[in-house]
C-alpha cells in the first residue's frame, strides 16, 4: 500500500474533495433497481444484482428528512447539535450534522432546503492528520423564495 | 407440522445495579431459579442457549455452567444486539422443535455496569465522527424515528411523553423493576432532554440483570404437568428488509410489521386477541411506533391509543405492565427473556399486584438495531 502523505483526508472515503472543484458526496447506483448507497458494494441489497453499480456524484443540495437534536453526548463532544436526516435531490439519504441553525425543534421545519458544506474536524485523525468533515446547512438560495 | 413447544419454568433477577457479582454469577443465579421453578434438576438440561453481548467472546455459557454444574452438554452463545435473549429463546425452542431435544434452558445475562450512552462508533481513520458528522447515539437514532412519526402523523412530544409516564407508573408494581417510581407527565417534559425529543425519563437506564426459561417438548411438558406450563404459540425473528433510508436511519418498523404478521400467522390470531404485549420501549418514541407495528392500532393511531389509555394497565390491550425497558430496566441480554419471564406470569395467574385478570394470550417483542426482531406469542397451555 502505498504512503498517503499527511495532510488534511476526508472523515468518510466517500466523501470527496477535488482540487479543483466543489466537495461532493460519492455513491454507488445499482444499474437494475437505481438504489443509491454511500461507498462501494459487492451486490445491491435491495434487488441483489451484483456488478452493475455506477458510481455517482450524488447532489450537493437534500431537504431534511427527519432529525433528533443531541444534548447528551459522549465527555467532550460539544452540545447541542442537530443530527438530520437529508434525502438528496436525485437519490440518495444521508445523515450528517445540520449547521447554521438554532436547536430547537420549531425552528426546523420538515423539507427544509439544505446544502452539502465541508469544515476542518475539532478533532484530528490517529496519525495526527487535520480531517476534513461534511454537514448541511439551510440553502441560501431559496431563502425567501 | 412438529410438536408445540413449552415453557415450564422461568425467572428473572431483579434489574438494577450489581457490581458486587460478575455475568456468569448473575446468569447463574437466573439459572437455577428457572430450573426450581420447573421442578426439574440440570441433570435433566439436554442443552443450554445463553444470550449475552457485552462479553459475547467470552463463553458465558459455559461459565454459567461453572457456577451451577458441568454436565458436558452442548452450550451456545448468542448475540444479536437487543434481540439476545429472544435469539437464544428461539434457538432452544428451535432444538426443540427440530426433535434434538426435550428439556433446554436459555439464559439471558447482561452486565452494564454504569456504562452511559451506546452507539454512536463507527469511524474509519480512528476519529470518531459522533457530533461531527450526525449521531449515532441511540437516543438520537430513536429520537429521529420519533421526529419522523411526528412528521407523518403530527405526533406530538407530550404523546411520546406519556408513554413514559405510563411505563413508569406500572413499574410501581413491578419488584424486580430496576426503577419503581410514578412520575407526572410535567417531570418527564421538563427532565434534561437527552436527544429531542427524548428527555432523560424517555430513555431507558443501563443496568445488570440475568433470565431465564425452561423450555420442553409436548412430551415431556405433559411428563412435568402441564398446570402452569405455558404454550409457544409462535417464534418469529426477521432482520431489516431494504428500505429507503434504512442504512442511514435505521428502520425499525419494516422488520417488525415482517416479523408481527408471520407470528400472528403462525398462532393463528391476531392483535385483537392478545390480553397482554411485553414490547420493546428502549426509548418512550418506539413504543408509539410498535403500537402501529405490532397491528395494536391503524397507522397514524397511536397517538390516540396512549392519549386514551388503551395501553395501560387494565385498558384493552395492556402494554409494558411490568414497567417496560423504561422502568424496569434493560440489561440488553437479558431483556428477550425477561419480556417472556413476564408474560408467563401473567398467563399463569401469578403476576401479584400487576397481574392482568383472566390473561390467557401474551405476545413478547424485542429490536436489536442493526436491525434484528424477535417476537414470541405465548399461551396458556391448561
Amino acid at each position: 500500500m502505498p504512503d498517503t502523505p499527511p495532510g488534511p483526508r476526508p472523515i468518510f472515503d466517500f466523501l470527496k474533495l477535488p482540487v479543483d472543484g466543489e466537495p461532493y458526496l460519492e455513491g454507488s447506483r445499482c444499474g437494475r433497481c437505481s438504489a443509491t448507497y454511500l461507498g462501494p458494494r459487492l451486490a445491491c441489497s435491495r434487488c441483489l444484482a451484483r456488478d452493475d453499480f455506477e458510481s455517482v456524484a450524488l447532489s450537493r443540495t437534500g431537504r431534511l428528512h427527519t432529525f433528533s437534536i443531541v444534548h447528551q453526548s459522549f465527555p467532550g463532544i460539544p452540545t447541542p447539535y442537530v443530527s438530520a436526516i437529508v434525502d438528496l435531490d436525485g437519490g440518495g439519504t444521508v445523515k450528517a450534522n445540520l449547521l447554521g441553525v438554532e436547536p430547537d425543534p420549531a425552528q426546523l421545519p420538515f423539507d427544509l432546503p439544505v446544502e452539502l458544506t465541508t469544515f476542518v474536524a475539532p478533532r484530528k485523525d490517529a496519525d495526527g492528520n487535520e480531517v476534513i468533515a461534511f454537514g448541511f446547512r439551510p440553502r441560501q438560495a431559496e431563502k425567501g423564495a | 407440522m412438529s410438536e408445540d413447544v413449552y415453557v415450564v419454568g422461568t425467572s428473572m433477577t431483579r434489574f438494577g445495579r450489581f457490581p458486587e457479582q460478575d455475568v456468569a454469577q448473575l446468569g447463574a443465579r437466573a439459572a437455577l431459579d428457572a430450573l426450581d421453578d420447573a421442578g426439574i434438576s440440570l441433570r435433566d438440561v439436554e442443552s443450554l442457549f445463553c444470550g449475552n453481548l457485552f462479553q459475547a467472546s467470552a463463553m458465558v455459557g459455559q461459565r454459567i455452567l461453572q457456577q451451577v454444574g458441568q454436565t458436558g452438554i452442548p452450550v451456545v452463545n448468542c448475540a444479536n444486539a437487543c434481540a439476545t435473549g429472544a435469539t437464544a429463546f428461539r434457538e432452544a425452542w428451535m432444538g426443540i422443535r427440530a426433535g434434538a431435544y426435550d428439556l433446554a434452558l436459555a439464559v439471558g445475562v447482561e452486565q452494564m455496569g454504569k456504562q452511559g450512552l451506546l452507539g454512536g462508533g463507527g469511524g474509519r481513520r480512528g476519529i470518531s465522527p459522533e457530533g461531527i458528522v450526525g449521531s449515532g447515539l441511540m437516543p438520537a437514532v430513536f429520537g429521529a424515528a420519533g421526529v419522523e412519526h411526528m412528521r407523518k402523523y403530527g405526533t406530538t412530544q407530550e404523546q411520546f411523553a406519556r408513554v413514559a409516564v405510563k411505563n413508569h407508573e406500572h413499574s410501581t408494581r413491578n419488584p424486580l423493576a430496576q426503577y419503581q417510581k410514578a412520575c407526572t407527565l410535567e417531570e418527564v417534559l421538563k427532565a434534561r432532554t437527552i436527544a429531542w425529543p427524548n428527555t432523560l425519563l424517555m430513555c431507558c437506564p443501563t443496568g445488570d440483570g440475568a433470565a431465564a426459561a425452561v423450555l420442553a417438548s409436548a412430551r415431556k411438558a405433559r411428563e412435568l404437568g402441564l398446570g402452569r406450563a405455558v404454550r409457544v404459540a409462535a417464534s418469529a425473528l426477521t432482520s431489516d428488509p431494504w428500505s429507503d433510508r434504512d442504512l442511514v436511519l435505521p428502520d425499525v418498523s419494516t422488520l417488525t410489521r415482517a416479523c408481527a404478521r408471520q407470528a400472528y400467522e403462525q398462532a393463528g390470531l391476531g392483535a385483537e386477541d392478545l390480553d397482554l404485549v411485553e414490547l420493546h420501549d428502549c426509548f418512550a418514541t418506539a413504543e408509539i411506533l410498535h403500537y402501529e407495528n405490532l397491528g395494536l392500532c391503524g397507522d397514524g393511531e397511536a397517538g390516540k391509543l396512549i392519549d386514551e389509555r388503551v395501553t395501560w394497565h387494565g385498558g384493552r390491550t395492556p402494554v409494558n405492565v411490568s414497567g417496560g425497558l423504561l422502568s424496569k430496566g434493560h440489561p440488553l441480554g437479558a431483556t428477550g427473556i425477561a419480556n417472556i419471564f413476564e408474560i408467563t406470569q401473567h398467563l399463569r395467574g401469578e403476576a401479584g399486584d400487576r397481574q392482568v385478570e383472566g390473561a390467557r394470550v401474551g405476545l413478547a417483542h424485542v429490536i436489536g438495531l442493526g436491525s434484528a426482531c424477535a417476537i414470541h406469542v405465548l399461551e396458556k397451555a391448561a
